[in-house]
């Protein structure tokens, strides 16, 4: 998320740029004008975006705890003590750390996968005109209206082991279980996890898809029909190739968003989140909020940044290029 | 060229705001003038009643009768217990913070060490009425040993064991002396096929169960922390302290393994106030819950949480309970003295222990709590002799969120089929002491 929003003022600053290159004919107030014009966009991207992560940064390398937060200025300079106990993997925090991540990346890319799969499903399945299709449309897009907060806390009722709707139906209704299982807790958590997070997301994927769809041309199926393409062939050799820039947005996108999901697992799991549930930004909240250690958990962000600043650059490296060859 | 400059004036202007409304946020709420006459306070109260506006209804009338006092208006916020502690973190942290704050006596170590509230040393503490009026175990959970404390006691709480005399009866039960005697009764009243639990815990609440850990370790005759402060969570006494408690679902299987999604006290209350168990463990403030489930104070009796026969104390809970502090850089220091003293007043304590079923802090005080004269007289005998503080140490909060934690893991494993060992209790426990050693 951060790499987009750092890459935003450089690119608002190119017009103006390009601009001053031009004969100089306008004297005075008119030529700040763009500058001014600018300005509070930029002045609010530093406040909102900059700042913060600067201060972010300069205090995952200070002794942030409880004994200083009245008064940050008096934080010891610690090095990089923050970073060293967070990669320690011996040591307790830094084996938390670690276990989070590998939940983490798990989570997301069976996410991502899952949430990308339902909707070019379902965007494929809705081309085709029939009647009540915008009905249908309206339906999935349910979800993603919802504000996250409700939708979720339904799912956390939902999945209680006593009183929620999921047991009551597969134990007391269908009987697929003698005992009533746990969806909070345990391994399944990240079962239910998973679930509620691609509820939460595939629909922005069929979204983004079925815009896509619309501009591939018709005729191009007709004329592939004619050769006796069928429509897995169709799919593969027509529909997915003129959604390669929309999919490579997508998924980066919907990767970027799951990776640092916070919402999901605060409020499905509240305080008494489970191990298989750990996601990292709920970890470095806890770590930051619950032992009161701010300069630990801005570490163990940075390092987060640092990752998916990594994972972002590799995948436009490998994709830019892929497209550029072809 | 006027339409230019009419524009290039809008981006002054909008900059103009920006930048205004990023200073704007330097006057804090807490403002009143300092100079006598209309002086406010912000007071920023803990969720002690049924709800947040149940909160509210009690204490406004408290409030206005002490404008009426002093002429010195109070801006009351009252504030969940989910966001309480973040909401004090934050305001430490901005600066930006209420005159008065509750906070959870435990914290008040931690609180202590961040430098940002208001010690009450001689002349403060005369202010408020001198420290001769409290309870003196109440106040010594108000700081660090041997210094100012930089809080009060303003409700007082103790864990008791509540138990369903009528359920008791029809089993030919006497209530528990010792802990197998308690076991054993549960074991009676359990009948897993007809959904039917002798006892119900808050499993699934790291504060509830960091206080078993600590209850259960201090009836072994074992401590947290040593002298210097230093974390020994995996000597034998906390390791067997912390697996008796989650034997309870374990071993003797007297509990539901449903328990280990309730995440907070209230739901095992209602438990029990429903008639669905027989026994709890809570403390006193359970009262206002139970009655809300119309089960009337004739029905239940309450001992104190019993050791086991051969055990080392007979520690019965730790002493709970909610401190008032004021914030170090508030402008009404004295005003906020006032309120301190007129809160730890005999006359309002006895107004407020009623509605949030709380214990007297103050010494010649008769707990209110109750209309049962027995159960307030129980409960008075474990606040004032068989509670100790938990530890009163500025890592005390990370106790509680680590092993607190490491508990609902062990019961989550406990309730999905697991078995949790001696070991593997010990190693959880190692794995808390390594976070707590990692950032202090």
């Amino acid at each position: 998320m951060s790499v987009a929003t750092t890459d935003a003022p450089a690119d608002a600053a190119k017009p103006a740029r390009s601009r001053r290159a031009g004969p100089e004919r306008r004297p005075g107030l008119s030529r700040w004008l763009p500058y001014l014009l600018l300005a509070p966009a930029v002045l609010l991207e530093l406040l909102i975006h900059i700042i913060p992560m600067l201060v972010g940064i300069w205090m995952s390398f200070v002794k942030l705890t409880k004994f200083y937060i009245a008064n940050w200025s008096a934080a010891p300079w610690a090095g990089l003590g923050n970073y060293k106990v967070a990669v320690d993997f011996d040591n307790a925090v830094g084996e938390g750390l670690l276990k989070s991540f590998g939940v983490t990346i798990a989570f997301s890319l069976i996410t991502v996968a899952l949430s990308w799969t339902l909707g070019m499903a379902a965007a494929v399945a809705l081309q085709p005109p029939f009647r009540g299709r915008s009905w249908v449309r309206t339906l999935f897009l349910v979800p993603y209206a919802l504000p996250a907060y409700a939708g979720i806390l339904t799912w956390n009722f939902m999945l209680q082991r006593d009183t929620g709707i999921v047991n009551h139906i597969l134990v007391d209704n269908l009987g697929l279980a003698s005992d009533r299982p746990f969806w909070l807790l345990g391994g399944n958590a990240l079962v239910s996890l998973i679930t509620v997070a691609v509820w939460k997301l595939w629909t922005f994927a069929f979204l983004t898809l079925m815009a896509g769809l619309q501009s591939i041309p018709r005729d191009v199926y007709e004329a592939a029909a004619v050769d006796g393409a069928g429509n897995l062939r169709q799919w593969r050799n027509i529909t997915l190739p003129s959604l390669r820039p929309v999919n490579l947005v997508l998924v980066l996108v919907l990767f970027l968003w799951t990776f640092s999901d916070f919402n999901t697992p605060y409020v499905l799991f509240g305080t008494a989140q489970p191990p298989a549930g750990d996601l990292i930004t709920f970890h470095i909240y806890n770590a930051s909020f619950l032992t009161w250690n701010f300069g630990s958990g801005a570490a163990m962000s940075v390092l987060l940044l640092i990752f998916l600043m990594i994972v972002t650059g590799i995948y436009l490296f490998v994709t830019g290029r892929r497209s550029r060859r072809a | 060229m006027r339409l230019r400059s009419l524009v290039a004036a809008a981006a002054v202007t909008a900059l103009g705001i920006s930048l205004a409304a990023c200073g704007g946020s330097d006057s804090g709420d807490s403002s009143g003038g300092s100079s006598g006459g209309d002086q406010t306070l912000t007071y920023w109260a803990s969720n002690q009643g049924t709800s947040l506006d149940n909160d509210k209804e009690v204490l406004t009338p408290v409030l206005q009768k002490f404008t009426q006092e002093t002429g010195i208006k109070v801006n009351l916020e009252v504030i969940g217990w989910n966001d309480l502690q973040t909401r004090i973190q934050t305001a430490i942290t901005s600066g930006q913070a209420p005159d008065v704050v509750n906070i959870g006596n435990t914290w008040a170590a931690s609180l202590q060490a961040t430098d940002a509230f208001l010690p009450f040393d001689g002349e403060a503490m005369d202010a408020i009425g001198g420290k001769d009026k409290f309870v003196p175990t109440a106040l010594a959970t108000g700081g660090k040993e041997g210094t100012d404390p930089t809080s009060v006691p303003l409700y007082g709480l103790a864990y008791g064991m509540y138990y369903n005399k009528a359920m008791f009866a029809a089993a030919g039960l006497q209530p528990p002396k010792t802990w197998e005697e308690m076991v054993a009764a549960a074991k009676k009243l359990t009948n897993p096929a007809k959904n039917q639990y002798g006892m119900a815990l808050a499993a699934g609440s790291y504060t509830e169960n960091v206080h078993f850990a600590f209850i259960n370790a201090a009836q072994n005759g074992a401590d947290w922390f040593d002298k210097d402060g230093k974390p020994t969570f995996t000597g034998d006494g906390q390791v067997q302290g912390v697996l008796r408690y989650l034997d309870l679902m374990q071993k003797d299987k007297v509990a539901n393994p449903s328990n280990a999604q309730y995440d907070n006290g209230t739901k095992s209350v209602n438990d029990f106030a429903t008639k669905k168990v027989a026994m709890i463990i809570n403390q006193n403030n359970a009262n206002s819950s139970i009655a809300a489930n119309g089960m009337k104070s004739s029905e239940y009796g309450v001992v104190p949480f019993p050791a086991p026969a051969d055990a080392a104390n007979q520690t019965a809970s730790h002493v709970a309970g909610i401190n008032l502090s004021i914030f170090k850089n508030t402008k009404n220091k004295d005003a906020a003295l006032k309120f301190v003293k007129f809160m730890t007043d005999p006359g309002t304590q006895a107004t407020l222990g009623k509605p949030f079923a709380s214990l007297p802090v103050l010494k010649d005080a008769k707990p209110v709590f109750t209309d049962n004269a027995e159960e307030a007289a129980t409960f008075q005998d474990i606040y004032n002799t068989k509670s100790k503080p938990l530890p009163l140490v500025p890592a005390e909060d990370q106790y509680e969120s680590t092993v607190g934690k490491a508990m609902n893991a062990m019961f989550a494993k406990i309730a999905t089929g697991g078995t949790v060992t001696a070991d593997e209790v010990k190693a959880a426990l190692k794995t808390a002491e390594d976070q707590v050693a990692a950032s202090s």
